[in-house]
């Protein structure tokens, strides 16, 4: 059991060993995925088949952009834009370049979000995903100017714009030009509203920071997938600030439902279809104000 | 301040000195002038050159006055409003109506104390998510009577606490952000103190955005910053330099469009005079607003915020 246990221990434990084990080098590697939540070992293949949700405890893992978009939108359809941003080092911050250059040929992206257009169960949408596997989906100068000319597109198209959020809040390296992003995102937002357009805002695992106090949190519909955490202020800091324990569900989706800040929790087995409902119900008043 | 240490002492000896020939039969005079004249170029010097963290320390000097000291120094007929319709009435933030050289404006403002008791009421000038709604409903108000808005930003940051989460903290912010960037009456943000992240720019989307000289405006306190980055909070003073946060920086930076003077040695050596210098700074900042139609100021607005951030293509 402990071979075991040795084989599926997560990367960040891996990169850590000085020698792998005999046993690790029969088994390729990510041919199984385990549950951080229940530690039921899932064929990764499978897991992937089942939108990348635990089969045992519900459990929904982080997805990549990529992964999202292909589970969302119909085949082929999607078509990036700005892929060609590339974020500076504004304060100079030693080591900034060498680990946006590191994060982007791991995940394959520019920054931290992918955004573009595509079909929707044959539904036009403008979309932007953001990838907490590219600096824990902080937004600085790029990830700020990538949705701005994402929502602009969707506003001249007079198209819904949707977005997942995933992101940790403003990126601090980029100094206050990161906080602005915050601003800059919502005067873009504020046209394609005034335009009579859908804004979907589904919030997924982990929305805090200046993510969730932006343009995460004004959808004209906020959805958010399940256990996903979403908050302003980290719990740590909630906890010292309050001097009190936290309730265990503290800044989960249903927390946020239970409250009054979310429409909907939406499992993702049921996410494209609750998505392409909800963008149907908005086609013909779209049209008639446009 | 750490920073005036040196005048402190100089001052303490020019007085001892002084005192002495009171007493004594012994003219120092000469001395005495000549430690004068040390004396103010000492200042000076201190004074012009500045760095970061001793503008963080003056932006957060318990006596620099706050929005409810300004206030009464710079308009006329002040009427506070309270509550946000909703839940209840934040103290952290000020609000209200005023006549400023005899246009109507609507005032909103953070609110700190200056002592313990003060501070417990104001919540350190930390708001709670009704804090930023009323905000927001004095703001909307002042649109539907066509009046100028001015914000004045001296926060910390919105507050971290159970009950700001369970009411929409993050909701609050965001719908200030977006709704700001609509309005069709001139909006004048003015830093007056430490603008700590997006608790302070839910007052900051305005047509232009003024610094106190020694005020701050980032995304991440600089103990915050310097316990993420470097894992010890005790390199604020580092992170204060690097992370560009004073007026200056931010001018630079084109992100605000003018900064304020200080009287020498910061606002809280005074106050009075710092006012007026603040009152005059508005006047010029609405002369160039009040012309402009609601469509042309959310057009302006837009473009401002929209042209914000540093990249490559």
């Amino acid at each position: 059991m402990a071979i075991i246990r040795d084989i599926f221990k997560r990367n960040k434990d891996s990169k850590e060993a000085t020698m792998p084990s005999k046993a690790a080098k029969d088994v390729p590697e990510g041919l199984m995925t385990k549950c951080p939540n229940c530690k039921e070992i899932t064929l990764t293949k499978d897991l992937e088949k089942n939108n990348k949700v635990c089969p045992k405890c519900d459990h929904h893992f982080k997805m990549t952009a990529h992964e999202r978009i292909n589970g969302l939108l119909d085949a082929g359809s999607f078509e990036s834009m700005d892929d060609h941003l590339k974020s500076e080092n504004p304060l100079g911050f030693p080591g900034y370049a060498e680990k946006v250059q590191a994060d982007s040929e791991k995940t394959g992206l520019n920054e931290a979000v992918l955004t573009g257009s595509g079909k929707l169960q044959g539904q036009d949408i403008v979309l932007a995903v953001m990838d907490s596997h590219f600096r824990m989906g902080s937004m600085g100068s790029v990830v700020g100017e990538k949705i701005t000319r994402a929502i602009e597109a969707a506003t001249d198209r007079k198209l819904p714009f949707i977005i997942f959020t995933a992101s940790g809040g403003a990126r601090m390296q980029e100094g206050v030009l990161s906080l602005m992003q915050m601003a800059k995102t919502s005067v873009a937002l504020k046209r394609h509203s005034n335009e009579g357009l859908l804004f979907v805002s589904v919030l997924t695992h982990p929305t805090t920071g200046g993510v969730s106090a932006s343009f995460a949190s004004v959808g004209d519909i906020n959805i958010a997938e399940p256990k996903a955490l979403i908050g302003f202020a980290g719990r740590r800091v909630i906890e010292q600030t309050v001097r009190e324990k936290l309730p265990e569900d503290f800044q989960t989706a249903e927390f946020l439902l239970d409250h009054g800040q979310l429409d909907a929790v939406v499992h993702r087995a049921s996410m494209q279809n609750t998505l392409a409902t909800i963008v149907r119900l908005h086609m013909k008043g779209a049209v008639a104000n446009g | 301040m750490p920073f005036e240490e040196p005048l402190i002492q100089l001052r303490a000896k020019i007085s001892e000195l002084k005192e002495y020939t009171a007493t004594a039969e012994v003219d120092l005079s000469s001395e005495i002038k000549s430690l004068e004249d040390r004396f103010s170029k000492l200042e000076e010097e201190i004074y012009e050159n500045m760095k970061p963290w001793d503008r963080v320390q003056v932006a957060r000097h318990p006596e620099r006055p706050t929005t409810l000291d300004y206030i009464p120094l710079i308009f006329n007929d002040f009427i506070e409003m309270h509550g946000d319709r909703l839940y209840g009435d934040d103290a952290a933030i000020v609000s209200g109506i005023a006549s400023f050289h005899g246009q109507p404006v609507t005032i909103i403002g953070h609110q700190r104390g200056k002592d313990t008791k003060e501070n417990v009421r104001r919540n350190f000038g930390m708001p709670h998510p009704e804090g930023y709604r009323k905000a927001l409903r004095l703001m909307k108000q002042a649109e539907k009577f066509k009046r100028p808005i001015i914000c004045l930003i001296d926060t910390k940051g919105a507050y971290p606490g159970k009950a700001a989460e369970e009411r929409g903290q993050s909701e609050a912010i965001a719908r200030n952000l977006v709704e700001m960037a609509g309005l069709e009456v001139p909006v004048l943000s003015i830093v007056i103190g430490e603008g700590g992240s997006g608790g302070a720019l839910a007052l900051g989307v305005g047509n232009q955005i003024l610094m106190l000289e020694n005020s701050t405006f980032s995304v991440i306190s600089p103990e915050g910053a310097a316990s993420i980055l470097w894992k010890d909070s005790a390199l604020a003073q580092t992170a204060a330099e690097a992370m560009k946060i004073t007026a200056p920086d931010l001018l630079e930076m084109k992100i605000i469009e003018h900064m304020i003077p200080e009287v020498r040695g910061g606002a809280h050596h005074d106050p009075q005079k710092q006012a007026s210098i603040i009152s005059e700074a508005i006047r010029r900042s609405l002369e160039e607003l009040n012309g402009m139609s609601g469509e042309e100021l959310v057009d302006q607005r837009y473009r401002k915020f929209k042209s914000i951030g540093v990249f490559s293509e």
